[in-house]
Parts: structure tokens; C-alpha cells; sequence
């Protein structure tokens, strides 16, 4: 049977800092430049969600594009979309929501919730500007 | 109707379908080239672009009369097409992506 990669594309928008806790305010300011504003600033997020599996010979699909959109819906988007992801969100209270660090909460928030019987996810990528992203690739098997 | 939504309404749908083909192989040791991008263009449009384009699916594309073309199914479709046509040349059909609208896309690597 034949195995296919399919890749859905989920948007939110949200704020945050970037300011490492273990760094003197100098220091943060030296690394992160602009992005250390006191006050924030916010960005359009782009996720795209990559999973692999065979197709279904009764639907033609490999997943039910409603299923998928359901959790990315329910585990990501409701919980990120227009917030401010230092004070709003609660995986990022210890730790700075770089781009890097949302693509392995991303990545572990759809992992708890991923529902028996779902293709295996296999990457992630995780757009902050058109100039800058992240690529996850998910090693581990999903169970 | 539940499963598939507005893409069940009995009188169908369109999108402008965005077709990525990759080949792999090792350069042709005169040409340089893995493939010639003029054939290449000649398969596509024999293929795939010529029987497809602007045509209803379901009805005029076989095997779609049969088998639902989710964009899964035609991804395998359009390898099934290709990958023939490199037979006995440097290059070999890598893989297909096809892109339903910007924001899905499958990828077939013919396995």
C-alpha cells in the first residue's frame, strides 16, 4: 500500500520577548537586540505539520483533513493565537519562545494529544518571518 | 458529506493544482545535465499537464472514475505516469509533490 507525506499549514499570531532569565539585562540586550523590547513585539506564524502514513483505500486521504485541523485547532492555535506567549502561555514561563523552542513545544503539545490510529508525525516547520524558520524533524515513534 | 465536507458537493470543485517533480541521478558526463529540462517538459505535458488540465476529474480522467481523486490518489497517479518515461536514462523520478491549494501539499517518493 502506498505511503505518502501530507503536509497541512496552520496560522496564529502572537507576541513575546526574547530575554534569557540567566542573562544580565546587558547581555540580553546585546543577543537579542530589537527583539528584547521590554514590551514585546509579535509576528504571523506559519506551521506546517508534516505526517506520514498509508492511504486509506475507503477515503483516498491519509487522514481526514478535518481530524488534523481539529487538533492542530484545539493543542496549538487556540491556545498561541493572539497571545502573548511569555505571560499567556505556559511552557514558555521558563523558557524563551525562540523560534526554536515553539517547534519542540509544537511538537510535544501535538504529541500528547495525537490520537490512536493518526499518521505518524514526521516533521514540523515552524515560519516566524518569511526570512526565518524552523525544521523539526520527529524522530521518535508516535504511539 | 461528513467526511469530506464541501468537497462531497455532487456537482464538484476546482484548484489550481501546483505540480513539483524532483529526479535524481548523477550528470550526464558531456551535458552536465541529469535530465534534459526540454524533455522533461515534453513528459509533463504529455503525461500529466495535456490529459489533466481543465478537465473534470471524475469524468474524464480514468482511473478517477473509480477511484476518488483525493490529492493523495493523484500523486500516485502522476508517479505512475512518470516514472516509465525515465527508464534507461541518468535520472530517476525522486519524488512528487503536489499542492491542492498553498497550504496543503502531499509528497509521494513511489514506495
Amino acid at each position: 500500500m502506498a505511503t505518502l507525506r501530507l503536509t497541512h499549514t496552520y496560522r496564529f499570531s502572537a507576541s513575546h520577548r526574547l530575554h534569557a532569565p540567566e542573562l544580565s539585562a546587558e547581555e540580553n540586550q546585546r543577543l537579542y537586540g530589537r527583539c528584547n523590547n521590554p514590551h514585546g513585539h509579535g509576528h504571523n506564524y506559519v506551521v506546517a505539520v508534516t505526517v506520514e502514513g498509508a492511504v486509506d483505500p475507503a477515503t483516498g486521504m491519509v487522514v481526514p483533513p478535518g481530524a488534523l485541523d481539529e487538533l492542530l485547532q484545539r493543542q496549538v492555535v487556540s491556545v498561541y493565537d493572539h497571545k502573548y506567549l511569555n505571560f499567556d502561555v505556559p511552557e514558555y514561563a521558563g523558557i524563551t519562545a525562540t523560534t526554536e523552542n515553539m517547534a519542540v513545544a509544537i511538537q510535544e503539545r501535538l504529541r500528547a494529544a495525537w490520537p490512536a490510529g493518526f499518521p505518524a508525525l514526521v516533521h514540523l516547520r515552524v515560519q516566524e518571518t518569511k526570512r526565518n524558520s524552523i525544521e523539526l524533524s520527529v524522530i521518535e515513534e508516535v504511539v | 458529506m461528513r467526511l469530506y465536507g464541501a468537497a462531497a458537493n455532487p456537482n464538484g470543485h476546482g484548484h489550481n493544482y501546483v505540480l513539483e517533480v524532483a529526479l535524481e541521478g548523477t550528470p550526464d558526463a558531456v551535458t552536465g545535465m541529469i535530465f534534459d529540462l526540454k524533455d522533461l517538459k515534453d513528459i509533463m505535458n504529455r503525461e500529466v499537464i495535456d490529459p489533466m488540465d481543465h478537465r473534470h476529474l471524475n469524468y474524464e480522467v480514468p482511473p478517477f472514475d473509480k477511484v476518488i481523486p483525493t490529492t493523495e490518489n493523484l500523486a500516485i497517479e502522476i508517479w505512475g505516469r512518470l516514472a516509465p518515461q525515465f527508464e534507461g536514462t541518468p535520472a530517476r523520478l525522486h519524488a512528487v509533490r503536489l499542492y491542492e491549494t498553498e497550504d496543503t501539499f502531499v509528497d509521494y517518493f513511489g514506495k
